[in-house]
């Protein structure tokens, strides 16, 4: 039998009661998670000097029996460092950084005052099933340094001398290794990483009653700040989707050997936009990727987990973040909102061509606040007349005009084709100024 | 081109003037077309103590004013030092500048003053940081970079150094790629990098604290590509190019003991022999 090498494959749902708390950014409305995107990855970065942690979260679709993560890592790992965490934990960090559409209600323009409302996304989960294994292999120049069975996965670690070994091991293996992974694998070898390989003990899987694969977490120390991404790029059919969230003491966190751009945040677009907020965030994304000639790792959402506004799911709790790996918060302490954890979410579409090297990180000294965050402002409809309610009515064809060319200008979509959904008339002929005066 | 004679009597231009055009250029490239993480309070309070730490080193020293030097110090400063606060911003160009008026030996400043302004807060806070990868790889603004560069630095005459560190540190990137059986496209999307050529034309060229004999130069660049790579692939922190620089920095007064040459003035930007009359 063969395995699929996955490198690090995901998706996630949004699950979470979400608070509709309606603040100075306006009322939240839906979110653009992860799973918008098809065969996305994610991974949690934690990092506080040289100690990290690095949690995979896999959207594995198929026969479990065919799943295979392969991640060089750069120390030995013991079996304490390896740990297999609850999916609904990345979930939830998901959620909580996910771009957001947020509504206003224009007042009444003779009086002031105003309204609250929320709505909420669906959810859906993938499932899969099991698997055993087989070693050998000193004469390839193979060692398997350790061994572990944790939760449902069987996991190695490896070493070799030469990556044609490894490659020929895998393959007797049954890991379906890409043609053109040996050069890769040897790349690393020869940077002094080692492998770790891990899949699905069906039997353990079973005893377990997960019907999902759950995120893996590796806990290790190292001045390498980075994701190795190599592996995962060999035998991509099209480009790939990867979140990461960096878990931070200090700062936001950004390459350091590619650009990192800010979304566009902020615009304010036609309401139709309500119920197609996904394709929106998708065309825009496709047409921001573009933009930067498909080089660029992009900011989703730059905040202290002390707080968010408006929150698109609540902040994580102590406990949450102690179990993806931010040693540094105790779960016993006394509840407080000064958790001291900044958390960056980066988006990125790569391959080969754009993506020639792994993604190297530094943490900033930037705690400066950014989210993705899209705004929806509903015209107010009410038939008082005075002279401020005139001057809103006037005014509003101008501003469904503008928003409609920033919805073109953001997503590509055809402009008249948005006027169209916005069902928005010739623009109305203006009144002569001085019909208001006497009014 | 030909030159009239009046023309040719006439003292050439400074080329701190180019350097301070080209900065300036780039500086709004990066604020209007890279989205720097740069505000305007920002760079005008970086640029402003720069001066004015100048103009009150140049009074207390008994010197005539000069702002040029200082100028281009606080335009690379906004380039490259990110802060969220106004307050480091301004400790980064008033170190640079006071750099190099109280750390020297042998009538030379030791440092170039920018870059041990940006090693100083990188090691010292966490609040500082260089985005060296907000320029990107478009091999346009490379393009770019590097032909602004060069016109600044065969004026500044010290194009030795830059070229010697590109073609050390090229080496050593794809001899690296070679061995690791990478792609060729790794070291050259290493290679495309706003920031290095930023580095290579306009920092580890500056005439003042470069060795004064081309021999010094030329070990003082290949330390500088050595120190580089070692920061990046053995210890793998960020700011290698600008922690290197610094190292290699304090190694210039033995050099240039070792291998003495002419001093550099910028009021006549050529090689060769000069008589012994330096500003600064």
């Amino acid at each position: 039998m063969t395995r699929r090498l996955t490198l690090f494959a995901a998706g996630s749902l949004a699950l979470a009661a979400v608070s509709p708390a309606g603040a100075f950014c306006g009322f939240y409305v839906a979110r653009a998670d992860t799973k918008l995107f098809n065969q996305a990855s994610q991974v949690v970065l934690v990092r506080d000097g040289d100690r990290t942690v690095l949690s995979m979260a896999s959207d594995f679709k198929g026969d479990v029996r065919e799943f295979a993560l392969v991640v060089p890592v750069p120390t030995f790992i013991t079996r304490e460092q390896i740990h297999v965490a609850d999916k609904a934990l990345i979930d939830h960090l998901d959620a909580y950084t996910a771009p957001r559409l947020v509504e206003y209600f224009d007042e009444n323009p003779c009086r002031r005052f105003y309204r609250a409302q929320g709505a909420i996304p669906p959810m859906s989960v993938a499932a899969p099933k099991e698997e055993s294994r087989a070693d050998r292999a000193r004469a390839l120049g193979v060692t398997i340094e350790a061994q572990y069975t944790v939760g449902e996965y069987d996991i190695l670690i490896l070493s070799a001398q030469q990556s044609g070994g490894l490659v020929t091991w895998l393959t007797e293996n049954g890991y379906q290794l890409p043609s053109g992974a040996g050069p890769v694998l040897g790349s690393y070898l020869k940077q002094g990483m080692k492998f770790f390989v891990a899949r699905v003990n069906l039997a353990e899987q079973s005893k377990l009653g997960f019907t999902y694969l759950r995120p893996l977490q590796v806990a290790y120390e190292t001045p390498k700040f980075m994701l190795p991404i190599r592996l995962g790029m060999v035998n991509a059919n099209g480009p790939q989707e990867l979140f990461v969230y960096a878990l931070t003491r200090q700062g936001r966190v950004e390459t350091t050997n590619y650009r990192t751009v800010r979304l566009p945040s902020g615009d304010e677009l036609p309401v139709f936009v309500k119920d197609d907020f996904g394709n929106f965030y998708r065309d825009m994304f496709r047409r921001q990727v573009r933009r930067e000639d498909g080089k660029a790792v992009f900011l989703e959402y730059a905040w202290d987990m002390a707080w968010c506004d408006p929150c698109a799911a609540d902040p994580l709790s102590d406990r949450e973040l102690n179990e993806l790996g931010v040693f540094w918060v105790n779960p016993m302490m006394a509840e407080g909102p000064s958790k001291n954890v900044f958390v960056t979410r980066l988006h990125l579409r790569y391959d080969n061509e754009h993506f020639p090297e792994d993604l190297v990180f530094q943490q900033t000294g930037d705690r400066s606040n950014f989210q993705g965050r899209y705004v929806l402002r509903h015209p107010w409809k009410g038939d008082e007349r005075c002279r401020e309610a005139d001057e809103y009515r006037q005014g509003l064809p101008a501003r469904f005009e503008k928003e409609a060319q920033t919805l073109a200008h953001l997503t590509g979509w055809d402009i008249n084709d948005i006027r169209k959904r916005m069902k928005l008339e010739a623009p109305t002929e203006e009144q002569p100024w001085w019909r208001r005066i006497w009014e | 081109m030909t030159e009239s004679p009046a023309q040719t009597a006439r003292r050439p231009l400074d080329p701190r003037w180019f350097q301070i055009g080209a900065l300036s250029s780039l500086l709004g490239w990066g604020l209007l077309g890279l989205d720097f993480d740069l505000g305007g309070p920002q760079a005008l309070v970086t640029v402003v103590t720069a001066l004015g730490t100048q103009a009150l080193g140049d009074r207390l020293a008994g010197r005539k004013i000069e702002l040029k030097s200082a100028a281009i110090t606080g335009l690379s400063l906004c380039l490259l030092l990110r802060t969220d606060h106004l307050a480091l911003a301004a400790l980064g160009a008033l170190l640079a500048i006071a750099s190099k008026f109280l750390i020297r030996l042998g009538g030379k400043h030791v440092f170039n003053p920018a870059n041990f302004a940006l090693a100083a807060l990188v090691l010292t806070t966490d609040a500082v940081w260089v985005s060296a990868g907000q320029w990107g790889a478009t091999a346009f603004l490379g393009f770019l970079v590097v032909c602004l560069g060069l016109l600044v630095v065969q004026r500044a005459a010290r194009a030795d150094v830059s070229l010697t560190f590109l073609a050390a540190y090229s080496g050593l990137l794809f001899g690296r790629a070679v061995w690791l059986g990478d792609p060729l496209t790794i070291p050259l999307h290493q290679l495309q990098s706003g920031a290095l050529l930023l580095f290579t034309f306009f920092m580890i060229s500056d005439p003042k604290t470069t060795p004064s004999s081309r021999a010094g130069r030329l070990l003082f660049a290949l330390a500088v590509a050595f120190g580089t790579v070692l920061v990046q692939f053995e210890l793998f922190r960020p700011n290698g190019l600008i922690l290197s620089l610094v190292a290699a920095s304090l190694a210039t007064p033995l050099l240039d003991r070792l291998l003495p040459g002419p001093r550099y003035a910028w009021e006549h930007p050529r090689p060769g022999p000069l008589p012994e009359r330096s500003f600064a």
